[in-house]
């Protein structure tokens, strides 16, 4: 008798065992297989995926689209990177914006909005971060995987001890062997992260991309925040925009040299190993501050957060921050602006390879509308209109 | 490749491990903390973590 109560007891753990493993299961199979609708804009003439310059990616999670959208006249032609950060959405926000509103004057435009699609299927372990995110919209909410720094340890493992960045040989973290943005230029027989930045690279050389933008969002503990860091062939470019969006654009915007000495990043080796001008934009995001309190979705879309504040009062950001915060909208409608500003520069400068972008919001009015009022009702859209990231 | 299946093997192993430990141990505290632990194992088993 006293047997089978054991064997009871037994069962009946491993059953709660069973439903709570159901739960966590189902939670991260979710967030890992969640669908991301992507509305084609007007200008949208073709979606390509990343395989389609480099065969390696075929098949893999990282073979992200490419949304390709073409003015009437000939010119330049700009390369958008959302997503290399996953959980910094603003950037992946405002690629989404681009891609279901801009319209194309002149040149083309290429967007990536998952460029580390596999980052996006993954949340920090141990970091307790929402699995996902939702925007409200006029017609109802439109819901984004959170996403992660690095690539899913499912998809790229193990790590090693040290990082070797290749090609330079210089000692990174072991970690960032998934970040995006320490594995440029990438190599062709390199790990899945390293497979994507060589797809990338292969894109720029194939499509002549006169410029390559990565979005990206900072904490404010962190120096480079709230600027454009600019490989030296775009410093005149980013000084410029710089003093344009500060002086007219709503909202104060740094410029930083990229470092010869920090390899890895795009701002530094797309601009050494294409005929590219790399610039990367970084907007304030409280949640990525280890000082922050709960990490929550309010947390990731408000960006409020008191102990945020505190440390501020002490003098230990980089960024000003007060009770408003850096609500999601700030952050969307600055890169939104900051994009703008930059192909108009170039445009000005190089009429012939000039990029000219309409139909898409600036600062003051994704803050005023609200990043949603520019996502399209997906329901509503046809079949061929319509992808999923 | 090779390193990731001895890695799922040495989960699937230590799972079974746990799994024996869980049916031979007479105390309900290690039964619940056997059950615990297993659930890690387990989600890695079926690549969902």
């Amino acid at each position: 008798m006293r047997v089978n109560v054991r064997s009871l007891r037994k069962a009946g753990f491993l059953l709660l065992g069973a439903a709570l493993m159901l739960l966590a299961g189902l939670s991260f199979y979710n967030s890992r297989h969640l669908k991301e609708p992507v509305v084609l804009g007007p200008s949208v003439t073709e979606v390509k995926k990343l395989s389609d310059y480099f065969e390696g990616l075929e098949g893999t999670i990282n073979d992200a689209n490419v949304y390709v959208l073409e003015g009437q006249e000939p010119g330049g032609s700009v390369l958008i990177l959302g997503g290399t950060h996953p959980e910094e959405p603003a950037g992946r926000l405002a690629t989404w914006i681009l891609a279901e509103n801009a319209v194309l004057e002149q040149g083309r435009l290429f967007l990536i909005l998952s460029a580390n699609r596999s980052g996006t299927t993954v949340t920090r372990l141990g970091g307790a971060y929402p699995p996902d995110y939702s925007i409200e919209t006029p017609w109802g909410e439109r819901t984004f995987r959170m996403g992660d720094r690095w690539s899913n340890p499912l998809d790229q493992w193990p790590d090693p001890e040290v990082y070797i960045h290749y090609p330079s040989r210089q000692e990174l973290a072991y970690m960032d062997i998934r970040n995006l943005n320490r594995t440029w230029p990438g190599r062709a027989n390199g790990t899945l992260t390293e497979k994507t930045c060589f797809a990338i690279i292969q894109m720029i050389k194939e499509e002549k991309i006169d410029i390559a933008i990565d979005l990206h969002e900072a904490e404010l503990q962190y120096p480079v925040i709230s600027v454009i860091v600019a490989h030296e062939k775009g410093q005149d470019l980013a000084a410029m925009t710089s003093m344009m969006i500060s002086g007219m654009g709503g909202f104060d915007l740094g410029m930083e040299n990229s470092p010869h000495a920090l390899r890895g990043l795009s701002h530094r080796e797309i601009g050494d190993h294409t005929d590219a001008i790399s610039l990367l934009l970084e907007a304030p995001e409280p949640m990525l501050d280890a000082t922050r309190g709960r990490t929550d979705r309010k947390l990731l879309l408000e960006g409020k957060d008191e102990f945020v504040v505190k440390a501020g009062e002490h003098g230990l950001l980089f960024e000003k921050i007060d009770e408003n915060g850096w609500p999601i909208d700030v952050r969307v409608g600055r890169h939104c602006s900051a994009i703008l500003q930059i192909l108009e520069l170039w445009t000005e400068d190089h009429p012939e390879r000039g990029v000219v972008v309409t139909s898409v919001p600036r600062y003051a009015e994704v803050i005023e509308n609200g990043t949603g009022a520019y996502l399209h009702d997906h329901r509503k859209v046809s079949p061929a209109r319509l992808r999923f990231e | 490749m090779i390193i990731t299946i001895l890695y799922y093997v040495l989960i699937g192993f230590i799972a079974g491990l746990i799994l024996w430990n869980l049916f031979k141990t007479r105390k309900w505290q290690d039964e619940l903390l056997y059950v615990i632990i297993l659930m890690p194992f387990i989600l890695r088993l079926l690549r969902l973590k």
